[in-house]
């Protein structure tokens, strides 16, 4: 049964840390958000809470780092990453602590609290911040084994997890690498590029392209920064169209990345699909994927509108 | 160290600020020459170091939070030998280590500082990993007046109380102007005192340029058991030469060459020839 990934992140972490002393989680008054209850009863000398006050999260966590710790500090993703954000570039990364930075509840996950509690900028931000990993998991499965990768991961790194349930996309045998995409469908007219939760939705949009006899690749990346260029240029040499999809503004994250990656090295039609550039309407974080074209209904129409541009387009 | 040396000691660094800043045309005088006295005690005195492993686990670990004045801390850090003497001639200089700001790239020091207000949550996380693992060291933290102003100070203080961590001692340079004037006008974080013991804190306020009062505050740390403690320093800014002294323009102005002459005198019996400019 598919669960969220927060959930299972927090599992994954108190198995681990109750082999590895060195394991702290942080909270910053989120550890029900970040599940982190349990851990806290469990091993209370290896939690720590600092109270609402995220600056102070991130600088103790660097702290802890620097004295042999493996920090998981752990703060809804929308606070976490604009909050502490100036923590995480000296303290974090300019510094060389390794503090794995969890954002819980990332995106749109907040829904219909509104755009205080959306993390529409974290990936810009982050990944903008020269040396850290950028991590987005797809599903469940992918979440467990990268977070035990995370454990003695050589660099800071920001993982933005889901609120809800996620939805299945790998089967028992995916071994997921940090900074290496999968193919996860193949096809030659297109590819699709999605990054975690919307993998999903990017996998069945690719279905159904199929039975509406288009050939559409669909490649999902679990980690932004270091990006694997490989696998994207090969999709954009062999498919000849790129559509991103990202639960992110439209600028900053990874289409414009990847506009990034084309302009320097041979450009295709693309197509970036993400949040506009303006507030939010009111909805769950499935009414907002459905308004804005994340779903796979949607992203079925703009994989349709790309096919055409690339047959009209001569670059 | 006797006292009488680590006056000499104090002397020395801040001629050495003094002739860094000059060559360098840049740097934060007036806050580097109100830290020397509290680093020169710190180093030579108090902290528990190995400067042949800069990462001996047992190590004292000491924060600069006020990073601008990092003048000092690299001529103290250089002649405790942690990295050649002879580098601090490339202070600010193309490809450099020692930049404005430290950096732990040098060696001795733990983590960036510059932006301000950073220094103590990095201190708390350190002090708390201490107590965690049951571990001897102590994490001293410098900060200056000017950066109470930032609210994240706060967060950490409040934290540090919680916590209880009497392994974490603050010293405030607190001499009283920062770059726009006077701190009081700029904003007036008084009673800091009274702020800090209300936040939980054990707080002695010392002279910050009496040696002696220095050393024997911070032989008593922790101040109450069970408390993190507090060093209010009095101190004035760009202490020593007599024309820097209290007055807020010299935060990051560059001597001239008649000034540095004039300072170099006021700092003893160090005649033009040996100017080294």
């Amino acid at each position: 049964m598919d669960r969220p990934n927060r959930r299972v992140f927090t599992e994954t972490l108190l198995t681990l840390a109750k082999n590895d002393r060195r394991i702290i989680a942080l909270a910053s008054d989120s550890r029900g958000s970040a599940t982190l209850n349990e851990f806290a009863t469990e091993l209370p000398e290896q939690f720590v809470e600092v109270g609402i006050a995220e600056q102070n999260l991130v600088g103790s966590a660097a702290g802890m780092a620097k004295c042999g710790k493996v920090p998981f500090a752990c703060s809804p993703a929308c606070f976490l990453s604009m909050r502490s954000i100036e923590q995480i570039k000296t303290d974090v990364a300019y510094s060389g602590a390794n503090v794995r930075l969890i954002g819980i509840s990332g995106g749109v996950s907040y829904g219909a609290l509104g755009s205080t509690h959306h993390s529409l900028q974290d990936l810009a931000v982050m990944q903008a911040i020269p040396g850290i990993t950028v991590i987005l998991p797809a599903d469940n499965r992918e979440t467990a084994m990268l977070t035990r990768q995370l454990v003695d991961y050589p660099g800071p790194v920001y993982m933005r997890l889901g609120r809800e349930a996620a939805p299945r996309v790998y089967d028992d045998n995916y071994r997921p690498a940090i900074g290496k995409g999968t193919l996860l469908l193949s096809g030659e007219d297109m590819t699709i590029v999605a990054m975690g939760e919307l993998v999903r939705s990017a996998l069945d949009a690719g279905y159904l392209l199929r039975q509406a006899g288009i050939s559409c690749r669909v490649v999902a990346l679990n980690t932004l920064k270091p990006l694997d260029t490989e696998i994207l240029l090969t999709a954009a040499r062999e498919t000849g169209a790129l559509l991103t999809v990202e639960e992110h503004s439209i600028y900053g994250g990874l289409g414009s990345r990847v506009a990034q990656l084309l302009g320097e090295c041979g450009p295709v039609p693309l197509t970036v699909a993400g949040f506009p550039d303006e507030p939010l309407v009111t909805g769950n974080q499935e009414e907002l994927f459905r308004h804005y074209g994340l779903d796979a209904a949607g992203l079925v129409e703009k994989a349709k509108e790309l096919l055409r541009r690339k047959q009209t387009t001569r670059l | 160290m006797t006292l009488t040396e680590l006056a000499q000691k104090a002397l020395e660094t801040r001629r050495e600020v003094l002739r860094l800043i000059y060559r360098a045309g840049a740097g934060h005088i007036g806050g580097a020459l109100s830290a020397v006295d509290l680093l020169v005690v710190l180093f030579y005195d108090v902290l528990n170091y190995r400067p042949e492993e800069p990462a001996w686990p047992m190590r004292d670990r000491f924060i600069l939070s006020k990073g601008h004045s990092c003048e000092g801390y690299y001529v103290i850090l250089a002649d405790r030998g942690f990295f050649p003497r002879e580098e601090l001639a490339s202070f600010m200089k193309y490809q450099s280590r020692l930049m404005g700001h430290p950096h732990p790239k040098v060696p001795g020091v733990e983590v960036a500082t510059g932006s301000l207000g950073h220094g103590l949550s990095v201190a708390t996380g350190m002090a708390l990993a201490g107590k965690r693992d049951q571990l001897p060291y102590r994490v001293y933290c410098l900060l200056g007046d000017g950066e109470l102003a930032e609210g994240s100070i706060w967060e950490a203080a409040i934290a540090a109380a919680h916590y209880g961590l009497d392994n974490l001692v603050c010293l405030i340079d607190c001499n009283g102007l920062q770059i726009s004037g006077p701190t009081q006008q700029v904003m007036n974080t008084q009673p800091l005192a009274a702020k800090w013991e209300a936040f939980g804190w054990e707080v002695r306020e010392i002279d910050g340029h009496d040696l002696q009062q220095i050393r024997q505050n911070l032989n008593q740390v922790p101040f109450t058991v069970g408390r993190p403690s507090l060093v209010i320093a009095r101190t004035v800014k760009g202490k020593g030469i007599s024309f820097m002294e209290n007055d807020f323009h010299w935060h990051h102005k560059v001597p001239s060459r008649e000034e540095y002459e004039r300072a170099m005198k006021e700092l003893e019996g160090v005649g033009p020839s040996e100017i080294g400019a």
